[in-house]
Formats: C-alpha cells, structure tokens, sequence
C-alpha cells in the first residue's frame, strides 16, 4: 500500500488550482468567456451583496448577527478612512468599503476547497492596485492641482538633499501599485499552493497524519491571512487617499 | 507593470515550446484534443509554470473583474450603504433619545420624590398641629372636668360631714337619753329613787371622754 502510494499518489499539482478553464465545454478563453474566474467573481460579489444587503434587509435597531456583521464590516472600513485619510476623505468610502468587500470575500472564498481564488491571480490584483493608484493620482491632481507634487518634495529635509529624497519618493510612489498587488497575489498563491503541497503529502500513508495537520494548521492561517491582505490592502489605500488629500509632509 | 509580466510570460512560452510539443504528443490527456496552435501552447504553460502569468487569460479575468466590480459598486453604493447608514443613525438617535428620556424621567423622578418629601413633611406637620390642638383640647377638658369633680366632692364632703356631725349628735343624745333611762330603771329595780339631776350628772361624768 504504501509503496504503491509513494509510487503512483505522490503528484504535485500545487498550481493546477490557479488555471483559468472556460465554465462550458473546452476551447480557447476569450475575453468574454465565462470561466471559473467569472463565477468566483460572481459568488465573491454575491457574497458581498448578501451580507450587506440581505444582511440589513431587517433593518433592526437591534441587529441580528448578520446586520452586526455588515454594520461592523462599515464600521471597519469607515473608522479606517477616517482615522487615516480624515473626514474629507469619507466621501470616497463606497469606493473603498466595494474594495474591501471583494477582497475579503474573494480571499474567503478561495479557501473553500475546491475554489477557485480570483485575488491569486496578478491580473485581478493588478487592475485592483491600478485603479487604486490611478484614482489617487487623480483625486491628488483634482484637489491639490500642482501642489500634488510637493508629495515628492520634502520641504522638511535639507535643501540639498529634496532632489535625491524626490527621486527616492517619485520611485516609491511608482512602485506601490506593484507592491500593493504583488502582495495581495503572492499572499494566495504562496499559502494555496503550501496547502496544496501538504495535501499531495497526505497520499503516503506514513506523513499522512503529520501532512493532514499541517492542512489544518496551514488553513487556519490562511484564514487569518485572508483577512489580514484584505485589511492591508484597504489600509493602503486609505493611506495613499491620505497622500492625495494631503500631500504636504 | 504589464510590460514586464508579458516579457517574462513571453520568454516562459519561448523556452518551453519547444519542449511542450514533445511533452505534449507523449502523453496527450483524452480531455484535450491535441489541436495545434493555440491550445499546444496553453498547455504548454500550463504545465511550464504559473497560470498567472498566461497573458491569454488576461483579457478574461480583466473584462469580468470589471464587470464585478461594478456591479458591485452600484449595489452597495446605491443600496446596502444608505440602509447601514440610516440604520447606524437610527441606532444612534434611538441610543441619544433613550438617553434623554432617561434624563427626563430621572428629572421627573427627583421631582416626585422632593414633592413626595414635601408632602410628607406637611402632613407630618399638620399631624403634629392636630395631635397638639387634641391634647390641648382634651387637656382642658380633662381640667375642667377635674375642676367639676373637685367642686362635687368638696360639696358631698361637706354635706357628709354636717349629716356626721348631725348622726353624732343625735347618737349622742340618744346615748345620753337610754343611759339616763337605764340609770333610772336600774335605780328603781334597786328600790331607790331616782333623782333625775343626780342620774344625769353621773351619765355626764362617765359618759365625758367615751364619746369625742
């Protein structure tokens, strides 16, 4: 038995899980096809509109749990903005509770074996960091004109030293939508592809125990993680809105 | 961002093309009809290296997170926001107005309890007034009443006493009457004669210091 599971069970296809299929039939994907990446877009919206729609349908002073849930996931987010971007900064709160919204339950769903996890994918967090970047780039010009690039000038340091602090900051600012997508895609892919890893192990009977726990274990962090991307992701945010509310240093 | 992902992307399929066909046609899965073109090289990918990073599906995955996102957007922009927040406000006035009724009935209640003190402290006061005109009252009843009795029993006293004295006196005579009368029987029964004067000195003489 166990030979015959180290022979013909051990195949690792930690990546498999990532593959983008078309939902019917086989065929090449075209832009408009509907994959696997549509319906877990699809039930990650869903999810979201069913806690924070039907969650409040009650619409009860005294909330039931899944209102406490949507009004805490609100609270969250809109303490956030607050806290960091400040009050003028609220009036972008759809955006970002939408952002978060997705990624919290994207993240979450992709733990579901047997999902498919639409935020593993760079080019679902690469068009969620660009249009954070864009839009805070835009928002900084509109409300700030020209004063938008003192963000790059850092009037506190020495004279001397602002071209090179500029050049640094130019870098940086440039950088963040990768760093911001680069972290949230790396974030699933490492730990999926770690349990997976762990899962092929469990087809040898002698680590199976050892293989099964460190699933478990793996799992629960990654639900941990899930939550805690999401949440740096809109902290990011939030602190790049600040950036462009307030771009002075 | 994208430059560099599709170069990287690019160079993978390059490199592993080659290999792929060979790979490939080996072991052909039943699932996939070997086609050639398109679907050589997806699953040349697919088996060289990430998924994500096969450009092909970009397009996809970019059109319906759009899509998404949008939908989403709207959904709880236009519909979940306004509820929280109306319900969060709604929450916040119940919470605020509770409070000031709490506020108000802690008022009223104060204000029921110093008029409940107040009350309290008049009718005792009124009852002290009452108690007091009472004993007054009854005091002086009880005075006069005292004054009456007094008056009466001073005046039975006195009558008593003058019917005494009158009791006495008569007792007296009638005393000094039988042993005067005894006097002169026993005088006679002893063959003498009885000398009234004589019988009533010596009635007088013993009779001094019995009576009195």
């Amino acid at each position: 038995m166990a030979t015959e599971a180290t022979g013909g069970g051990l195949e690792f296809h930690p990546m498999d899980q990532f593959v983008v299929s078309p939902l019917f039939g086989a065929g090449e994907v075209h832009w408009y096809t509907p994959t696997n990446v549509t319906l877990w877009l699809a039930l990650t919206a869903l999810a979201s509109i069913a806690l924070l729609v039907l969650g409040t349908r009650g619409r009860a002073i005294v909330p039931n749990r899944a209102q406490s849930m949507a009004e805490m996931a609100y609270g969250l987010v809109h303490k956030m903005i607050e806290d960091i971007a400040g009050k003028d900064g609220l009036q972008y709160f759809p955006y970002i509770l939408t952002l978060f919204m997705f990624v919290v339950f994207a993240n979450l769903l992709g733990l579901i074996p047997m999902a498919f996890t639409v935020t593993s994918h760079i080019a679902v967090t690469g068009i969620l960091a660009l249009a954070v970047f864009f839009g805070v780039t835009i928002i900084g010009f509109v409300k700030n004109g020209a004063h938008f690039l003192d963000l790059f000038w850092v009037r506190s340091a020495p004279l001397a030293v602002r071209p090179i602090l500029a050049v640094i900051e130019v870098i940086s600012y440039f950088v963040r939508p990768l760093s911001l997508s680069i972290r949230l895609a790396g974030n699933m892919i490492a730990g999926h592809a770690v349990i997976k890893v762990f899962a092929g192990f469990a087809a040898i009977a002698a680590v199976a125990p050892v293989a099964i726990i460190a699933v478990v274990g793996m799992y629960a962090f990654e639900v941990l993680v899930a939550f805690v991307q999401a949440y740096v992701f809109t902290i990011l945010t939030c602190v790049y809105l600040k950036d462009a509310l307030h771009p002075s240093h | 961002m994208f430059s560099l992902l599709q170069e990287a992307a690019t160079t993978a399929v390059e490199t592993t093309e080659g290999v792929a066909v060979v790979v490939d046609e080996t072991h052909a899965a039943g699932a996939h009809v070997p086609t050639p073109g398109v679907e050589l090289v997806g699953h040349a990918e697919e088996a060289a290296g990430l998924p994500q990073l096969d450009i092909a599906t970009f397009g996809n995955q970019i059109f319906w997170l759009v899509v998404t996102l949008v939908v989403l957007y709207l959904v709880l922009s236009r519909v979940a926001l306004p509820r929280i927040a109306a319900v969060l406000s709604d929450r916040q006035g119940a919470v605020t107005g509770d409070l000031m009724a709490a506020e108000e009935f802690k008022h009223k209640a104060r204000e029921a309890e110093a008029a409940y003190d107040k009350a309290l402290a008049d009718a005792r006061h009124e009852a002290q007034a009452i108690v007091n005109q009472n004993r007054a009252e009854i005091q002086a009843q009880l005075d006069a009443a005292i004054a009456k009795a007094d008056a009466e029993i001073a005046a039975r006293t006195a009558e008593s006493e003058t019917r005494i004295r009158e009791i006495r006196a008569s007792a007296e005579t009638d005393a000094r009457q039988v042993a005067r009368d005894v006097t002169a029987e026993l005088v006679a029964a002893f063959g003498g004669k009885a000398d009234d004067a004589a019988v009533g000195a010596a009635v007088d003489g013993r009779m001094k210091g019995a009576l009195q």
